[in-house]
């Protein structure tokens, strides 16, 4: 019964009614976060993490707010999605096909409702399977050698490059930006600058937040003004919310199906909420068939989805804090979250700061109840949220974001550099190239090159070293096989179209 | 199509650019001597094999946006780049609500509610940052000296500024 104890602890640490209250703001900020269309869960955390930082918060602190923000706007994904059919973020995409034809129907009520249940279940379930599976997995990856970790990186972008992109090529030349940028600066191991064209304020390298709320947020605000915000307002209507009892015991088995697979979704590094919602929609898809009238407004359509996409952030966690390999473009986020409050996730992690885990864990619980309460009874309050018009919320997510990055260093270099990486994201979107894996390399790039370091002096510059290992074998061959196997799926696994009014 | 190619072959450059930066990578007795180069040579590799990829296999062409909005957006930009280089001289009220108001405009032109917008995201941020959540290093406003000014207007101008 270890898990009880350890759980137990982690409750300690997380029930105080200080972290509660943090936890209860976190969920808030959260769903408002994920609703919005165009401030999704990566960006929402990363505008945070700098203001978490000047308020002073400790470890715990940071880590329960981070992560109720971040299962928070994995509930509000749903809500923009079946309301206004945009997904508030991508993992939502596919609540959208049977959500918003529901809400047309007139009962967007019941949607809303049925999804919020439906996250929770997936939610639940998957924080439970993080509590049985990553200690276990915390116990294998002590096996893990530098050789091991270079491939488990290798996985982690070649993966989220077949899973993020119809188009290898260009997820590649993504993941290769974004690690070309993380080798800027002083090198560790030489203590001289590297590529950084003799500027100064490069020597300390990029730092990935700038990246990410450019990349992000002020790349969104170009969206806008090419928009001029038009399709954001509220075509259905929103009449009294009840709990459909019916439609929740109908889908009591798709909830539970859709869990597991998005949770085993969420594990694969670099995969993330978005296969899982997917993969979760077609299975349900395929099992109801014909008569299942998937795409037409049903329940199992809506609770299938959202339960998977809500498995998936929690499988996510798996490898983020066994490996320090992040599952999803948000866990990535998280992972830096980690890393500069100097907690370094990793198999060591589980051992030696056990509060920080399983308080993480708890507050995982806790965050999950608050949401459930919050999302149903208050629905209505998060609706009156999507009415701020865009030409208030962009500019005001745009002068956060300027100050966020601002309070981090005080210096204009780094707000021109967000505008730069803004100007990026912009064109890359533009281009169907992901912006996901620019974030990934950036964060990992580091720790990538030094494992390959440590693998090449360890074998004494013997490349044969990085494919020794049965692991590490097994890693490169799955690797490979999930850089090249969507280029064969791709007519197979075509993503459906969102309904048109 | 055409976009595709030309991204293609920016990158391309980039790539070969970057693999020759990294051949000139200074290395030391602690480093060894091709450690520090490797994995920026890998990166330039791969880089280079994919944007010839996208040279010959380009996809469709996006939808570009027409011309008036590229300006809308340039213009975006240039007001961002000035309110990054003024934050720090003028304090955070004044530039807050010129950027944030035109900004608003550009969402969507409307006078008066882009006005409002600016002055109320400008003080309602402020009084959030300094008084709710206490950020040290927001200031409500400076009154800059010309020579200040100038300093910080000129970073934005190539070769002059530092």
């Amino acid at each position: 019964m270890d898990i009880l104890s350890n759980l137990a602890l982690g409750f300690s640490v997380a029930l105080s009614p200080y972290t509660l209250m943090l936890a209860v703001c976190g969920c808030f900020l959260g769903t408002i976060i994920g609703a919005l269309p165009g401030l999704g869960p990566s960006n929402g955390v990363a505008i945070l993490i700098p203001i978490t930082f000047t308020l002073g918060l400790d470890a715990t602190s940071a880590l329960v707010l981070m992560t109720s923000v971040y299962y928070g706007a994995m509930y509000g994904g749903r809500i923009s999605s079946i309301l206004l059919n945009i997904p508030g973020d991508e993992p939502a995409l596919m609540t959208t096909l049977d959500g918003y034809p529901m809400a047309k129907q007139g009962r967007a009520g019941d949607a809303l409702v049925l999804s919020g249940v439906a996250s929770f279940v997936g939610a639940l379930l998957a924080t439970v399977g993080l509590m049985l599976l990553a200690p276990t997995l915390a116990r294998v990856a002590f096996l893990f050698g530098p050789a091991e970790y270079f491939a488990l990186y290798l996985l982690a972008f070649c993966t989220l490059g077949g899973m993020a992109s119809n188009n290898q090529a260009k997820s590649a030349i993504a993941a290769c930006i974004g690690l070309g940028i993380a080798m800027i600066g002083v090198d560790s191991s030489s203590g001289l600058p590297r590529l950084t064209g003799g500027n100064l304020h490069l020597y300390d390298g990029i730092d990935f937040l700038v990246a990410i709320v450019g990349l992000f947020a002020i790349a969104e605000v170009f969206f806008f003004i090419e928009s001029h915000g038009k399709g954001s307002s509220i075509g259905v209507k929103l009449e009294k919310v009840r709990v459909p009892w019916a439609d929740v015991w109908l889908t009591k088995w798709t909830m539970l199906r859709s869990s597991a697979v998005g949770f085993i979704a969420g594990i694969l590094p670099g995969a993330g909420a978005s296969l899982g919602s997917f993969l979760a929609y077609m299975t349900e898809k395929s099992i109801a068939g014909e008569k299942g009238k998937f795409g037409t407004g049903v329940p199992k359509g809506i609770a299938a989805p959202e339960a998977g996409n809500n498995a998936a952030a929690g499988g996510a966690l798996v490898p983020m804090l066994t490996l320090g390999v992040p599952g999803s473009g948000t866990t990535a986020v998280l992972l830096a979250l980690l890393m500069t409050l100097n907690i370094t996730p990793g198999p060591t992690l589980f051992s030696d700061r056990p509060e920080v885990v399983w308080g993480l864990i708890a507050s995982l619980l806790i965050a999950n109840v608050v949401l459930l309460l919050m999302n149903v009874p208050m629905v209505k309050v998060f609706v009156k949220v999507l009415m701020v018009p865009a030409w208030i919320l962009l500019p005001g997510v745009t002068m956060i974001s300027f100050v966020g990055i601002f309070s981090l260093s005080g210096s204009y270099f780094d707000l021109l550099l967000m505008i730069a990486f803004g100007v990026l994201g912009y064109i890359l979107r533009k281009l169907d190239i992901p912006t996901v894996p620019v974030i990934l390399g950036i964060l990992l790039g580091g720790n990538m090159e030094d494992a390959l370091r440590r693998a090449m002096t360890l074998s004494d510059g013997d490349v044969m070293y990085l494919f020794s290992s049965p692991i590490s074998t097994g890693l490169w061959i799955a690797a490979i096989a999930g850089f090249v196997a969507p280029m064969f799926l791709r007519n197979v696994l075509r993503k459906p179209q969102a309904v048109t009014d | 199509m055409a976009s595709d190619r030309i991204f293609g072959l920016v990158t391309l450059i980039t790539a070969v650019a970057y693999i020759a930066a990294a051949t000139q990578i200074q290395t030391n007795f602690f480093s060894g001597e091709y450690l520090p180069k490797l994995f920026p040579m890998m990166i330039g590799a791969v880089a280079a094999i994919s944007s010839l990829v996208m040279i010959f296999k380009p996809d469709p062409e996006p939808e570009w946006p027409a011309s008036k909005s590229w300006m809308n957006m340039g213009l975006a930009v240039i007001v961002l780049a000035f309110y990054a280089v003024l934050l720090k001289p003028m304090g955070f009220i004044l530039p807050t609500a010129f950027a944030a108001g035109i900004l608003s405009y550009q969402i969507s032109p409307r006078t008066k509610p882009a006005f409002l917008a600016g002055i109320g995201l400008s003080i309602g941020l402020f009084v959030l940052f300094k008084f709710a959540l206490g950020l040290g290093n927001i200031v409500a406003y400076r009154i800059p000296t010309p020579a200040k000014l100038w300093e910080a207007i000129s970073i934005l101008i190539p070769f002059v500024g530092h």
